[in-house]
């Protein structure tokens, strides 16, 4: 479990700034391939050709927007509140890439291993509401501030499927520590946590509750980062676009950046309690897979299979009311998990 | 309690259900036509630019009256007798023309494409083509000029038809002079006949 990184250049000041770095330029990359990856599947969904100009198949497109948006001016609105205004998308952008602390990448690449690292990344992530609203209260815009109300009702109520469906891993794992819980899904596909965890054959019973809590983990992550059919907040055809009508240029950039930050670190959050992490699904059986750099190709690939549901998804689904958003979580979520906590309970226990 | 489960049972399967369109599409050929490398096949009847036949054209102004912009502006001048108009004189249909068409300016700025200026010709010489791409950066380059007479030649034959005008206009005065000295010496010779009528 030591980092990679403190193994090479020893630990002081350089690599205390490596690692940073690191997971800065990996979000930046993914945000690049993210949008990319976007449009071009959504493109063939919708049975059109994404965009395929800029750039062999379009690969540079994402980067030819980000130069368009660096030159953009950035128009304020005049009433807005200065200091709120423009501090709103980088406390946004810092609660997403806050999260990327806690997730290992390989067993020997994580940024800091917490005791608590997954108490940790739930936390962080609500932070996140902070920067909405402010970016709602200062626009000095009424339809920022719809947004802004309902991204607070709609991230602080999905909190609690989001922490209750983690649990239910978190009471098998024994820890809250990720590389622990990542740990202790070695061996091969049969010991990931989808299908019941370490342990004999008794785990078999376990196996709906699991996928039950997988997939009750992976809507409320959908809803804490905004995605549709949650998207009530940026709403495009709602809103025009919620908290960020009143930005432009690099500040939209900040949100967006987070925005695809966050829905990678939720698809890592999933494959971590979940799916494994970076453990190779063959297990022991091809030993050469389980090398650190295969880990990570396994870890991404997973991720990015996450990712490309989340997308997916977006594109099936229209979105939910803000009432039936609220009545999925409390009536329906809510109960759901709490019942697979008291099987998961009962199972531990005996 | 059963809706509850119900209602939770139905919104999972549709779900799927939707998800496994949208999957089935991903691998579905898309419809885009890549433009400019291929076209859309335009409908046979399609309305874009207008072309004028000038050879054809017997200058009767008929679809300068029928477009609804006022987008087309014609003069003509009268061909004087034994003059040729055009190349041969005649229309396609072997019609002699009699007017030559100096201007036959169609302003493509204005015009709306309704297709009320091809109905009204009588030689058909107007007509709709297929023709859509003709952007200019300038208002002026859409006027477009249909005819092919050249300056020296308008000037020629403006001239020409001044000078019938004017001829016209003389033998006009001296036939009606003739006429009026004629009565008058009707009227001399025979005052006792006048009186009677």
């Amino acid at each position: 479990m030591e980092n990679y990184f403190i193994k090479i250049f020893g630990d002081n000041i350089i690599t205390l700034i490596l690692i940073p770095a690191v997971l800065l330029i990996f979000i930046a990359v993914f945000a690049l391939f993210g949008v990319y990856a976007e449009r071009k599947v959504s493109a063939f969904m919708q049975d059109r050709i994404g965009p395929n100009r800029t750039g062999k198949w379009g690969l540079l497109q994402t980067l030819m927007d980000v130069v368009k948006l660096l030159q953009k001016e950035f128009v304020a609105p005049e009433k807005a509140d200065k200091l709120l205004y423009n501090a709103a998308p980088f406390i946004v952008f810092v609660a997403a890439f806050l999260g990327y602390a806690v997730i290992p990448f390989s067993s020997m690449f994580i940024g800091v291993d917490l005791n608590l690292g997954v108490f940790y990344f739930f936390a962080i992530t609500s932070l996140g509401v902070i920067g909405m609203l402010m970016a709602g209260w200062a626009s000095n815009n009424k339809y920022s501030l719809y947004g802004a109300m309902r991204s607070v009702a709609q991230i602080i109520s999905y909190e609690i499927p989001t922490a209750l469906s983690a649990l239910s891993v978190i009471m098998l794992a024994g820890s809250l520590q990720m590389q622990t819980i990542v740990f202790a899904q070695n061996g091969g596909i049969h010991n990931w946590f989808i299908l019941g965890g370490p342990g004999g054959f008794a785990k078999i019973i376990l196996i709906p509750f699991m996928i039950a809590s997988a997939l009750i983990l992976f809507i409320s992550t959908l809803a804490e980062s905004n995605r549709t059919p949650f998207d009530i907040v940026e709403a495009d055809s709602e809103l025009v676009a919620g908290i960020h009508i009143e930005y432009s240029g690099m500040k939209y950039a900040m949100f967006f950046m987070a925005e695809y930050g966050q829905m990678f670190a939720v698809s890592a959050i999933v494959t971590i309690l979940f799916f494994g992490g970076w453990q190779s699904p063959f297990g022991d059986l091809i030993p050469f897979l389980n090398y650190p750099v295969f880990q990570v190709i396994w870890f991404l690939a997973k991720g990015l299979f996450f990712v490309f549901v989340q997308i997916w998804l977006r594109w099936t689904l229209p979105r939910v009311r803000v009432d039936q958003l609220m009545t999925m979580c409390w009536k329906f979520l809510i109960p759901i998990t709490l019942f697979n906590l008291f099987v998961i309970g009962l199972y531990v226990v005996l | 309690m059963k809706t509850y489960f119900k209602h939770i049972y139905q919104a999972v399967s549709t779900i799927l259900i939707g998800m496994s369109i949208t999957f089935r599409h991903l691998f579905q050929k898309s419809v885009t036509i890549q433009y400019p490398e291929q076209r859309l096949q335009l409908p046979e009847r399609e309305r874009n630019r207008i072309f004028v036949n000038i050879d054809d054209c017997i200058g009767c102004e008929q679809c300068a009256r029928a477009c609804p912009v006022s987008c087309i502006t014609i003069e003509t001048i009268k061909a004087a007798p034994g003059d040729v108009v055009g190349k041969t004189g005649l229309t396609s249909e072997g019609k002699k023309k009699a007017l030559f068409v100096p201007k036959f300016e169609i302003d493509f700025a204005k015009c709306c494409f309704c297709q009320l200026c091809v109905y009204p010709c009588p030689t058909n010489c107007i007509y709709m083509t297929d023709v859509f791409e003709y952007s200019e950066f300038e208002r002026a380059s859409l006027i477009y000029e249909f005819t092919d007479m050249t300056p020296e030649q308008i000037i020629e034959k403006k001239q020409k038809a001044d000078e019938m005008a004017q001829e016209a206009l003389r033998k006009k005065e001296l036939a009606a002079k003739e006429a009026a000295a004629k009565k008058a010496a009707v009227n001399k010779e025979n005052p006792d006949k006048q009186n009677k009528e």
